[in-house]
């Protein structure tokens, strides 16, 4: 089953390749991983996605709170967390085609950010299920080259 | 106070009370060592970097404060790594100190660069590569903190030599700050009172107490609820003497090499109190045949330990002392209400098997290693801070010296790092000058680390290392008789060809003797404890001695192998023998 962790952990140097190499030794698998400053300035939080069972998330956890640098784990529940991910795409386009891939993007409320006799570079954000919408909806035309963010996240209210 | 970096480093280590340290020099390490020239800590120079690594350990383990080791960048750090491994896997406090090329050189592939921070980064508690000399003395303070509290280990600290010559204005924090490590000490609350109740519940309890308890210094508190509530004591490897082993209620040790009463009785609890253990696989057996009928009570300072192997019904987050010392309160207080149940089938059962499978071994021919053992507890009157190396050496000291205290069986229990005991002995001598300490070796165990004989001779630590000599890797040879058709592949060390180790020891200054039968142990032990200076014993053992009893790996823990009751030669593992009950 998937689990999205927020770790946050200090800005220190070799945090993340303390994190990764855990991950690596106890053989868990990270699907995703997003590293970023927070509001404060000495902390940052990664957003790790593993697939594991429940035992396994749980000695997952166990030893990444062993990391002395790892200040909090937080295993976010979909239902009570915000997530989204961003994804650029650089799609081929032609003059036939091009309006119609335009349209396909505004659908989608991404936002093109650069443009070319051959192509355009597409910016969109969401959860995981829209994004993989709107890759299916543009292969079709054929994407170039693509890139995703990793998943970032946050717990609801207060 | 305006120090260069090498000199706040010395004078950090002072502050941590640092008393010795262990190492050699090197290029980008002369800044540290001149500073150390001029400081009243001891300085021990080992002859290889692992040696030092080693010595910082058993010294850790004798006297339960933080080990020291030093070298230099590059090789003298991967030198280390061995040893560094060795005490994270055993959680023993240690801080290594390692030289670095200089801040503009990393990652240039410099002369006698290795990346140790990153090399170390699977095998440490945790690691720094300081990059400003004004960093020094938080970042010491830091590692000595993290090293000796919560579940020890190891910290690596990596300085690079640029680091050593700059200028900094040395000040103390009052205590480290590091938000995102705080041991817990205190056990749950009601926790605890689960606890008591199912122990008072039980009708066949077992403590299974290892190294962790140790450490927590929590023997008082562990004797007092075995014998307040009379439950029998099993213990691990790294938990020899954390309760007296000649106390009736003592099993002895379980696992791979363990007594049959203790494996047999794990099979048979219906509670285990494991208390600073970690379910190993030389410990269970079989994972999955492991103590079928136990709920299992599970203390450890460590919650990444609890549940990892095997599932615990009552987990206890918490200093072993503290924990039990709380839980003998609760006892105390709760005992009146609960109805006990019977214990006297499940104590008379234990005492048919004490009676029944004591350890034994053929002693009528030619000189077992197992005497030699037996010879060396009765002489030392079981005081002797004993050391060991990996194998067969390690599994007889364990089976035949029994411990009364804890901190005097120093082994390297997790790792399993052959050459370990001979340098760890001149650490733990170092450290405790006024005992007796012994390492208990194999042939091929010594020869890994030997030219630390040297190290002890200059050094004045008046070691005595007992060779069990078999002239093969025993274990390995043992298990090749077992299990791959008595094909001794590369095992063979052939004794009496080459070293001659007697002549080797005279040739370090220290004293050899040479004992070929029984009728010389008696006094070349004496002889050895006699003279002030290291003295080795060569113990030509009958060769093909093996450890028994065994359970097989990936054998469940009542199929046990290889004694008196179940000679080898009719049980092999292929022919799956009955279950004994």
């Amino acid at each position: 089953m998937k689990h999205t962790l927020s770790v946050l952990v200090e800005n220190k140097p070799g945090v993340l390749a303390r994190v990764a190499e855990l991950f690596a030794r106890r053989g868990f698998n990270i699907e995703s991983l997003a590293v970023g400053t927070t509001e404060k300035l000495d902390i940052s939080r990664m957003t790790i996605v593993v697939d594991v069972e429940e035992h396994s998330l749980e000695q997952v956890r166990k030893q990444l709170h062993k990391l002395i640098n790892i200040i909090e784990i937080i295993d976010l529940d979909p239902d009570t967390s915000v997530a989204r991910e961003m994804v650029l795409a650089k799609i081929k386009v032609d003059g036939d085609n091009r309006s119609e891939v335009i349209e396909i993007v505004g659908i989608f409320r991404g936002n093109i950010v650069d443009v070319s006799r051959e192509s355009i570079v597409v910016e969109v954000t969401g959860n995981a299920s829209k994004l993989r919408a709107f890759e299916d909806l543009l292969r079709p035309y054929g994407i170039r080259e693509l890139v995703r963010t990793g998943k970032v996240a946050l717990p609801r209210g207060k | 106070m305006k120090l260069n970096g090498a000199k706040a480093l010395v004078k950090s280590l002072e502050d941590e009370g640092t008393e010795i340290i262990f190492g050699i020099p090197g290029g980008v390490v002369l800044p540290l060592f001149d500073a150390l020239y001029d400081s009243k800590m001891r300085k021990v120079l080992t002859r290889h970097e692992q040696g030092a690594a080693h010595a910082a350990d058993g010294y850790a383990r004798a006297t339960g404060r933080v080990g020291v080791c030093i070298s230099t960048s590059g090789p003298g750090a991967t030198n280390l790594v061995t040893g560094i491994a060795n005490a994270y896997m055993d959680s023993v406090p240690m801080v290594a100190i390692t030289g670095q090329v200089a801040s503009n050189l990393i990652g240039t592939d410099a002369f006698q660069e290795a990346d140790i921070t990153g090399i170390t980064l699977p095998i440490v508690k945790h690691n720094y590569l300081i990059k400003n000399p004004a960093d020094i003395p938080d970042i010491v303070q830091e590692a000595f903190y993290i090293a000796r509290t919560g579940r020890p280990g190891p910290v690596v600290i990596d300085v690079p030599v640029d680091v050593f010559r700059g200028d900094m204005s040395y000040s103390r924090r009052e205590a480290p700050e590091l938000r995102g490590y705080r041991p817990t000490y205190k056990g749950h609350k009601k926790q605890i009172r689960i606890a008591a109740r199912a122990i008072l519940e039980a009708a066949k309890p077992v403590l299974y107490v290892g190294g962790g308890a140790i450490t927590a210094g929590a023997s008082p508190e562990l004797k007092k609820l075995a014998v307040e509530n009379n439950i029998y004591v099993t213990h691990t490897l790294m938990g020899k003497g954390v309760f007296p082993e000649s106390h009736k209620l003592s099993l002895g040790m379980l696992g791979m090499h363990g007594t049959r009463t203790a494996n047999y009785a794990m099979c048979e609890t219906d509670l285990i109190i494991a208390i600073g253990v970690r379910f190993d696989d030389r410990i269970t057996g079989k994972l999955s045949e492991f103590a079928p009928k136990a709920k299992v009570v599970h203390i450890d300072i460590d919650p990444a330990e609890i549940s990892k192997n095997v599932k615990a019904n009552i987990p206890i987050v918490g200093d072993a002392k503290q924990v039990l010392k709380e839980l003998n309160g609760v006892l105390k207080e709760i005992r009146a209400e609960v109805e006990s149940p019977n214990r006297k089938p499940w104590n008379s059962m234990i005492e048919e098997w004490k009676a029944k499978f004591p350890l034994t071994y053929e002693k009528n021919s030619g000189l077992k290693p197992q005497f030699v053992v037996e010879k060396i507890y009765q002489i030392t009157k079981g005081d002797a801070i004993i050391c060991t190396e990996v194998g067969q050496n390690q599994m007889w000291a364990a089976q035949y010296y029994k411990m009364e205290k804890p901190r005097r069986f120093i082994t390297s229990g997790g790792l399993g790092t052959m050459g370990f005991g001979f340098p760890a002995s001149i650490g733990a001598q170092l450290g405790k000058p006024k005992d007796l300490v012994i390492d208990i070796a194999g042939d091929g165990s010594f020869q890994m680390t030997m030219q630390e004989m040297a190290t002890a001779v200059l050094e004045g630590a008046p070691v005595k290392v007992a060779i069990l000599n078999n002239g093969y890797l025993g274990m390995v040879r043992q298990w090749q008789q077992l299990f791959y058709g008595r094909k001794y592949s590369s095992s063979c060390l052939r004794r009496g060809e080459s070293p001659d180790l007697v002549a080797l020891a005279e040739a370090f200054g220290a004293k050899g003797i040479l004992v070929t039968d029984a009728d010389m142990v008696e006094p070349a032990v004496m002889e050895a404890i006699e003279s002030d200076c290291p003295v080795l014993i060569d113990f030509h053992v009958d060769e093909e001695e093996n450890v028994y009893p065994m359970v097989a790996p990936g054998a469940p823990l009542y199929d046990m192998i290889g004694d008196m009751l179940y000679p080898v030669e009719k049980i092999h593992p292929e022919e799956a023998e009955e279950p004994f009950l």
